[in-house]
């Protein structure tokens, strides 16, 4: 178990534009951080780059004290699952989970011992006889687990594990990586899009944006605190809405209306004529839910509802905006770099499902703007980060 | 009921095919069991049943040293051909280099190079070579032949195998070497057969080179022997015992595609990723 160190790792292809730029991550011994961001962002070869099987351009890799950034993947002792799990289909399960072992020459009943031992810890027992093709998709996923697990390795890495299982699958597999990661402390880099799995899973996330990192934090400092526009878009389910404000006068003029600013806000927007108000669904709810002696604090409007979304334990009203000219184009670039269908004009609420919202219909909204951001819509900075 | 009136359908139509495929072979068969001039006798079957034109042909120096050369020249071109086309497809299928598709279409172009337009020139070149009339002198035009093939073959199946396995072995600590031998050939293994029985099957089966570029026993392979058998008299035609020989050739080859079928089983990667 080691501590992984990356050094200014950057990775071109060729002449190519640099897919992975000048990237420093310290990932601790025992840690579990994940790599996230939209396809293209060159998480998996940065990944790729750790385990070896990707040459880095410049920059240094370490694992422990090793420098390893020269080294082939098998003098690294690193394991790794990969996508599509890349199982031996020649070979059974046990051989599978034997096959690192083979290698390394180990004796008979040694190999016998740690492939039960790994074959016990994910309830692979009956199974291991058969071969690949005769198990099932979250079958396949244990043995490919199974395989890093016999290794004592110095780490593991996780390539999108999860991308194809189905649904329901995916959530108990995911339960299932967090409990053996926590009961083997074993330092783990897990890579994918999905940013379920990377608030639930890590300790730390790592948010990448074409090839460059953008902020490495706990799930929760980066939903609460998002060093940018980029990061505000991506982590959040419905995504955060992003508002075009003006100041004047410590106050914010949105398009649904008039926001006093407290002093910490104002001085943060100061200088700037023409911001980005971020405002999470959450901090939205319908007037008729707030208790009385909480709506001073947030900010009453009226809003014509284009569709109403109830799924049970919550509901998404959607509010279609107007966007001038000179917001338009930062969003539609953010819109197309978080992988989006479509231009963003619409604001999402989240509002109590009691509520008594209706599409086609004026409703009486309220805004709580404690938690707003401001960004900077041309470097898409946040000004209202705590100590900024 | 329209489903067993189909069946028997298609019964019938494949007794016909089989009939009609196996009615030479039958017929050969039949005639190297007549005895002298019972192969004029109209008949299918031999009035008398007789294994003569075996013994004749095993104890005739001409077919046996024949048998020998035959198996010797197909397994080593055979054995060559596939241990080198494995490489190379491997290289074509994985390795990024300048000029793989020549590789590829230049394999392809000699492959349909008409035999008959090389031996002329294959004659002169391998009699200024001294490699007329020996194993070798079969050996190389055998492999030319064939590897292209075998490449195309190849190559095809080491595309369908999924890198990441590669990766994941050598992940998993192996050394490229290993990596190839323990997980890719393995996998490969339809390819790697079919192959071999394609060029097993060229060389085996030539008859142009075979006659052309030998001139006595040392090389001669059995197809080119079989058209120096002679009958018992000058007057006599050696029908008989050529097709007791001609048998005697096709042995082998029916037996190695009752061995190799079962291992031609396609969707052997199946289960390797996401399925």
């Amino acid at each position: 178990m080691s501590a992984i160190r990356l050094d200014n790792v950057s990775k071109a292809f060729g002449s190519n534009e640099p897919v992975v730029r000048d990237v420093s991550l310290d990932i601790d011994d025992g840690e579990f951080v994940i790599l996230v961001g939209p396809s293209g962002s060159g998480k998996s070869t940065l990944l790729r780059m750790i385990v070896g099987l990707e040459d880095v351009t410049s920059g240094d890799v370490f694992i422990g004290d090793d420098n390893v950034t020269g080294k082939a993947p098998r003098d690294r002792n690193l394991a790794m699952v990969f996508q599509n799990y890349a199982l031996y289909p020649h070979l059974t399960v046990y051989e599978n989970i034997a096959f690192p072992l083979r290698l390394k020459k180990t004796s008979p009943e040694d190999v016998k011992r740690r492939v039960q031992e790994a074959a016990d810890t994910l309830d692979l027992g009956d199974y291991l006889q058969r071969k690949p093709a005769q198990l099932s998709g979250g079958q396949r996923q244990r043995v490919a687990m199974g395989r890093a697990l016999v290794r004592d390795a110095d780490a593991f890495l996780f390539d999108e594990p999860l991308s194809n299982l189905d649904a329901k699958l995916r959530g108990q597999v995911r339960t299932e990586i967090a409990r053996i990661q926590d009961k083997l402390g074993v330092t783990t880099v897990y890579v994918t899009h999905d940013q379920v799995e990377a608030m639930t899973l890590g300790d730390r996330v790592a948010v990448l944006r074409k090839g460059e990192l953008q902020q490495v934090a706990s799930p929760r400092e980066l939903y609460d605190h998002p060093v940018n526009l980029f990061v505000a878009g991506f982590i959040g389910s419905p995504a955060m809405n992003f508002l075009p404000a003006s100041v004047s006068d410590r106050v914010l003029s949105l398009p649904i209306g008039d926001v006093p600013l407290g002093p910490e806000l104002a001085a943060a927007a100061e200088g700037h004529d023409m911001l980005l108000a971020g405002l999470r669904p959450e901090n939205f709810e319908a007037l008729e839910m707030v208790p009385e002696d909480h709506q001073h604090l947030g900010v009453p409007f009226t809003a014509t509802i284009d569709v109403v979304e109830w799924l049970g334990s919550e509901q998404f009203a959607y509010i279609p905006l107007d966007v001038p000219p000179e917001i338009r184009a930062p969003l539609a670039e953010l819109a197309e770099e978080l992988d989006m269908e479509q231009l963003r004009t619409q604001l999402v609420v989240n509002v109590s499902t009691e509520s008594h919202i209706r599409p086609g219909q004026e409703a009486d909204l309220w805004l709580d703007p404690r938690a707003m951001h401001l960004f900077d819509p041309h470097t898409g900075h946040n000004l209202t980060l705590p100590g900024s | 009921m329209s489903s067993t009136r189909q069946k028997v359908g298609w019964i019938v139509a494949g007794v016909l095919i089989v009939l009609y495929a196996l009615l030479p072979v039958a017929w050969i068969v039949s005639l190297s069991f007549k005895k002298g001039d019972d192969i004029n006798n109209k008949k299918f079957l031999p009035d008398n049943w007789t294994l003569d034109n075996y013994r004749q042909v095993f104890d005739t120096d001409l077919f046996t040293a024949a048998l020998r050369n035959s198996i010797g020249i197909s397994l080593i071109s055979t054995l060559l051909s596939v241990v080198l086309a494995t490489l190379a497809a491997y290289a074509i299928a994985r390795l990024e280099f300048k000029g793989r598709k020549f590789v590829l279409t230049t394999a392809l172009a000699i492959a349909m190079f008409p035999t008959v337009a090389l031996v002329g020139p294959l004659f002169d070149m391998w009699r200024s070579l001294g490699l007329y009339d020996t194993w070798l002198g079969l050996i190389i035009p055998y492999m030319s032949f064939t590897l292209p093939l075998a490449i195309w073959t190849l190559s095809a199946f080491f595309r369908q195998i999924p890198w990441e396995l590669e990766q994941a072995a050598q992940v998993d600590g192996a050394t490229a070497w290993q990596a190839f031998r323990k997980v890719i050939v393995p996998l490969a293994a339809p390819g790697v057969f079919t192959a071999a029985i394609l060029t097993f099957f060229f060389a085996w089966n030539d008859f142009v080179f075979g006659i052309s570029l030998t001139a006595t026993d040392a090389a001669r392979p059995v197809p080119a022997a079989l058209a120096f058998f002679t009958g018992a008299s000058f007057f006599q035609q050696p029908t008989a015992a050529i097709s007791a020989a001609a048998v005697v050739v096709t042995i082998p080859v029916v037996i190695l595609v009752l061995i190799f079928q079962r291992k031609i089983v396609a969707g052997l990667t199946s289960g390797a990723v996401k399925g």
